[in-house]
């Protein structure tokens, strides 16, 4: 028995910070619902013994010494900046 | 030398040694290549962008006797070139330029290479096919009707019609074989941690990889030298030397053990990639190499994995498109959240929202058990079966595609079907192994000649191994000699 998706579209957008039509929604519930649907093949693997793999290879914490390098200046930090002012990033207003 | 119209069709080995014996310029090969492009990519429309004038300052002082000396090499626009656009086929990127070149990039310019120009793609990498670009289609030069593949289907569609003698593209799940096998042409995924992708757009970090796109094998391997290695900038560099990689190019097949995996034989491959790959392996066979049966009992969930470990993954490095440091921004927001919600919405094609919604779903409290961490679990299941049979054979074979190319359209309205194209390919970035696809036959389509695939995997860091069996079958074959339609009306001297 294939349980159905509890996945609402419109709620996850809200958490990604992404607006939506609602076509938009609309199909992606229902192409979304097909994916999740596929996906449920899962449920059916033995994986009580298995560690969950984050990488194929192992990974592991890389330290440098904590040392100024070059690297781009502020000008070219900035140089693709949608609004920008004296050296800074314009954000829009965060607080009232 | 001058005028010489064919040079486009030369691959790269063929081009370094006229430009090493100084029968042509590299600004005269930079030259023709230019005028190449200008008559075939309205029809192909592989490029996104150009830049032959900083190309031809790079030409001008070029030392030919470098490893790739004077060899412009196309870049998939996902890679940061300094000065050019980086747009990876998005709107929300259209405008920026990059200010600093990817560790790829610099090391190609050590080599001697020009970069010149970038190649379409999916948006952000995601797609089978290319049409995901939110900027253009690009169109299979051997039939153009049909797509290039995906997602780095410029670079291939461009070394197809001789408008490239090689390039890059990336790979997530496939992203440079599967367009590499359906343009006819040569592509390699190198292992995870093999090839530095600081400066190169991030999809999904536990799996990205760049690659070499070229129409031949030793090209490949050329590639490889000036490209492998370890990167201090990039924590998931392997610090691992990098071998000669043409070196093992032209040793025979004896000895060496293939496996032919059963659960690769699935119903839904077409009959004339099935039949293409038999008389692959018979030919590899009769080449001194000895063919295994091996299981990878896993392989049925891999498409299920990728996309849950890959969606989730391209949630979290997607957020940096933000409209704050780069790229669009949406107009007078009334608040933050505007800002944010309308900014991606504005830019953002459908592909990448619809997995931006999925990511951020099996992210998300309440799921992250059942669907992220059981698809790691099973990712982990994977990864031991290549492990086990990699005890038995020194490579796999399969097709790289289960179909030729498809004609654009076909599949854009079911998501599925897209993803399912990746079913040979996804499994190897899951397992973190090498793997590459080289030419072996032709589909026959309505009186149309479509290119097949051959798909070798190697273990982690055994590229010189899948390397040396490609080029062993492709020399003894003349697949890599056939050319696209649009590629023979160049004349090859």
């Amino acid at each position: 028995m294939v349980k159905t998706s509890d996945l609402d579209v419109a709620y996850v957008a809200k958490l990604a910070r992404l607006n939506l039509t609602d076509a938009e929604t609309k199909l992606f519930q229902k192409q979304l619902g097909d994916v999740l649907k596929y996906v449920e093949k899962l449920r059916a693997v033995d994986v009580s013994d298995m560690e969950a793999a984050a990488h194929a290879v192992p990974i592991f914490n890389v330290f440098r010494e904590d040392e100024p390098r070059d690297w781009l200046t502020a000008e070219q930090a900035l140089s693709n900046a949608p609004r920008r002012a004296n050296g800074l990033f314009i954000v829009t207003k965060v607080v009232e | 030398m001058t005028g010489r119209k064919d040079l486009p069709a030369l691959n790269i080995a063929e081009l370094q040694s006229l430009l090493r014996r100084r029968d042509v310029s590299p600004r005269e090969v930079l030259d023709v290549l230019r005028a190449r492009i200008e008559e075939v990519d309205g029809k192909i429309d592989a490029y996104l962008s150009l830049d032959f004038e900083a190309a031809a300052k790079e030409a001008e002082k070029a030392n030919v006797d470098l490893p790739l000396g004077g060899v412009p090499i196309a870049v998939k626009d996902i890679i940061n070139v300094a000065g050019q656009p980086c747009t990876c086929a998005s709107k929300i990127l259209l405008g920026y330029r990059a200010p600093y070149d990817a560790t790829v990039i610099r090391k190609l310019r050590a080599a001697g290479a020009i970069p010149f120009g970038k190649t379409n793609m999916d948006e952000f990498a995601m797609g089978s096919s290319t049409e995901n670009s939110g900027v253009k289609l690009t169109r299979n030069p051997w039939d153009l009707s049909r797509v290039p593949g995906g997602s780095s289907g410029g670079s291939t569609a461009a070394v197809a019609a001789d408008e490239a003698f090689g390039g890059l593209g990336t790979e997530t799940g496939g992203s440079i074989r599967q367009p590499a096998a359906v343009s006819g042409v040569v592509g390699l995924k190198p292992s995870y941690g093999r090839v530095s992708r600081f400066g190169v757009v991030a999809f999904a970090s536990s799996l990205d990889q760049v690659g070499p796109i070229t129409k031949t094998v030793r090209d490949s391997a050329l590639i490889m030298n000036a490209i492998a290695g370890h990167d201090p900038n990039e924590t998931t560099s392997l610090n691992e030397p990098v071998p000669d990689y043409t070196a093992a190019l032209g040793k025979d097949l004896r000895g060496v053990r293939l496996g032919l995996a059963k659960e690769y034989m699935i119903e839904g491959t077409d009959p004339q990639v099935k039949s293409a790959i038999n008389r692959a392996v018979k030919d590899l066979n009769s080449l001194g190499a000895e063919v295994l049966d091996v299981s990878l009992p896993h392989t049925d969930y891999a498409i299920a994995v990728y996309y849950i470990l890959a969606t989730a993954e391209a949630s979290a490095n997607l957020a940096r498109f933000d409209g704050v440091r780069y790229g669009h921004r949406a107009e007078n927001p009334k608040d933050l959240l505007d800002h944010y919600g309308r900014t991606r919405e504005e830019g953002f094609g459908p592909e990448v929202k619809r997995r931006i919604i999925l990511g951020t779903y099996v992210l998300s409290s309440g799921y992250y058990d059942a669907y992220y961490l059981r698809a790691q679990k099973v990712r982990e299941l994977i990864r031991q079966d290549f492990a086990k049979a990699f005890e038995k054979v020194d490579a796999l074979i399969s097709p790289t595609s289960p179909v030729p190319a498809f004609k654009l359209g076909e599949r854009t309205d079911d998501p599925l079907q897209m993803y399912l194209a990746d079913i040979f390919t996804s499994p190897a970035n899951l397992a973190g192994i090498c793997g590459i696809s080289v030419p072996c036959g032709f589909a026959d389509e309505d009186g149309q000649r479509l290119p097949i695939g051959l798909q070798l995997l190697g273990k982690a860091l055994d590229e010189t191994r899948i390397l040396q069996i490609a080029h062993a079958y492709e020399q003894s074959t003349d697949w890599h000699k056939a050319r696209s339609p649009i590629a023979a009306t160049l004349p090859k001297a």
